[in-house]
């Protein structure tokens, strides 16, 4: 182990069949904030200066493929999986704040509005495989990595190709912003810090319930945030 | 840093094939000629064919929750007539292994790999429901592998989505999302329910209320498999109907009209709770030129099942 990852404490969750690794990089009271790293990245061996304001515990996910958490034979990655694997991180930590770059952003978004009573308020930064596909279905004329498969390392090269193009509708990202508004208790549930906007997050930065904001000011936002009685 | 995590190989004996003792029986049924395995990525596919290894390869795609023996009426029809007709099954269904993951790039791979291991460069497809849907998409996203395109009742329109105020969807979402994150939680241990033969054809009846009785009990020892408990159907309990997801119905239909390989596509016109609710007037307008459209009256979604000869006919023309 690394001096670097030393203060590193990695709790092991299945999710039907992978081995998923989440990470506390530091103790605390109170609620926890929960990184969501970008598309082929992992967690950080430690909390980033940019976080470091978050006044409670810090953990961070790495998704399926990624990281030190296992790749599963064969792909089939989809956003929504992803969204299961958050989902596995809540269950082990009770309530969180969550805030994601790149692909982490659009999966902290879609959490927010499935698990709207676990979130407390969704961060979307920019990041790694933030655009996604685009809006709207293609027609893949390559359907497998160009690269052999390297058994088992991570990223697996079929998180990169098939996550990097799936498909995210302005309208279906906004289904989960209704979701958090109504469900959540808060009256933002979601802070775009990111300055890039692809057509899904131009789309959800114009919706109520939604802030833009510095990642300074939305880390402070949702430290103080209070939940009202949830719809 | 982590090795690939292994799939438990806990597999029951594959379904027999047509020599095997213990092979079912039905009026007009035949079991698959052959069985391999075909690896794609890791993912162990189970193949099986019907007809002279030697005769032109044609590429059949079951339905979801289906598995390739359901084509045990319509693939000995095209077989006998001097086709070679492989299918598979799907990950997670029949006896293939589970998959990790599903979704739909997912299985259009696995298509690919089983259409590789036929040794044809292209081939005719035939697809029923989502199988007919993926065939769709292969023969768009792979043209030069794909010389005819067969759709059984597998034409998604986006007339099957419910309309409900907004309000409303978003009180019935709130439930989905959930539900559907609860099952991902827990389904590491859960196990199909067992029962006898007469108990999972009934349950398979009500999600396909037109087919015999008789046709769903032959299905049982192939797409389930006994223990001392009862048989049980084979397909991943991780996996569950319905579910959720940027995917819009139309997507699938907007494939259609871009085909320039030749194309017939069925519709069944009864209605029913696994079909799409796709009506001719649907269709029509996205038939690519010289495509052949087939509604059929008194039929329901698995066209195949209940007409296999009216199906082996128009397949066998296209191809002739």
């Amino acid at each position: 182990m690394s001096a670097a990852t030393a203060g590193r404490r990695t709790v092991r969750i299945t999710h039907v069949g992978v081995e998923l690794a989440l990470h506390q990089l530091r103790d605390g009271d109170g609620r926890a904030l929960l990184c969501l790293h970008g598309l082929g990245e992992r967690t950080p061996d430690a909390v980033p200066r940019h976080l470091a304001a978050w006044p409670g515990p810090v953990w961070g996910l790495d998704f399926t493929g990624h990281g030190a958490s296992s790749s599963p034979a064969g792909g089939g990655y989809t956003a929504e999986i992803l969204m299961a694997d958050a989902d596995h991180a809540l269950a082990h930590l009770g309530e969180a704040t969550v805030v994601g770059r790149g692909l982490g952003a659009y999966i902290a978004l879609l959490i927010a509005g499935a698990r709207p009573r676990s979130v407390a308020g969704a961060i979307l930064t920019d990041g790694p495989g933030i655009a996604g596909g685009g809006p709207s279905p293609h027609s893949p004329v390559s359907l497998r990595p160009p690269a052999e498969i390297d058994g088992g390392a991570t990223p697996d090269p079929f998180a990169l190709i098939e996550l990097a193009r799936d498909v995210r509708p302005g309208d279906y990202a906004t289904t989960f912003v209704r979701q958090a508004v109504q469900f959540s208790g808060l009256e933002v549930p979601v802070a775009v810090a990111a300055v890039v906007h692809p057509p899904w997050l131009a789309a959800v930065v114009d919706a109520q319930g939604v802030v833009a904001e510095g990642l300074p000011e939305a880390l402070g936002r949702y430290a103080a945030a209070v939940r009202t009685t949830p719809g | 840093m982590l090795a690939v995590a292994s799939l438990v190989d806990t597999a029951p004996p594959p379904a027999p094939t047509r020599s095997q003792v213990g092979a079912p029986s039905y009026p007009g049924a035949r079991r698959p000629d052959r069985h391999r395995v075909v690896d794609s990525d890791g993912v162990r596919l189970a193949v099986w064919e019907w007809g002279d290894e030697s005769a032109p390869p044609v590429l059949f795609a079951h339905g979801g929750f289906d598995f390739a023996g359901t084509f045990d009426t319509l693939a000995p029809r095209v077989a006998d007539a001097g086709y070679r007709v492989v299918s598979w099954d799907h990950r997670g269904h029949g006896d293939s292994s589970k998959g990790h993951l599903y979704s739909w790039e997912a299985d259009l791979r696995d298509a690919l790999a089983v259409l590789g291991s036929t040794g044809a460069r292209s081939l005719p497809v035939v697809g029923h429901s989502k199988g007919g849907a993926l065939m769709l998409q292969l023969a768009d996203a792979q043209p030069h592998r794909v010389s005819h395109l067969v759709n059984l009742d597998g034409l998604p329109s986006a007339r099957s989505w419910p309309d409900v105020p907004d309000h409303h969807r978003t009180r019935m979402l709130d439930g989905e999302l959930a539900s559907w994150l609860d099952h991902r939680r827990g389904a590491i241990d859960k196990v199909r329910r067992p029962g006898t033969i007469e108990e999972l054809a009934e349950r398979r009846a009500r999600m396909n209320p037109r087919l015999e009785l008789e046709w769903l009990r032959y299905l049982v020892p192939i797409g389930a498999f006994e223990q001392p408990d009862g048989w049980r159907w084979k397909i991943d309990p991780a996996m569950r109907m319905g579910g959720f997801g940027p995917w819009r119905p139309e997507w699938s239909m907007a494939r259609l009209p871009a085909l320039g390989m030749p194309v017939l596509c069925v519709l069944g016109l009864e209605l029913e709770h696994m079909g799409w609710g796709t009506r001719p007037e649907d269709v029509y307008p996205k038939l690519p030129a010289g495509g052949r459209f087939v509604p059929l009256d008194g039929v329901g979604h698995f066209v195949h099942i209940e007409k296999p000869a009216v199906i082996a006919d128009l397949i066998l023309d296209l191809l002739a």
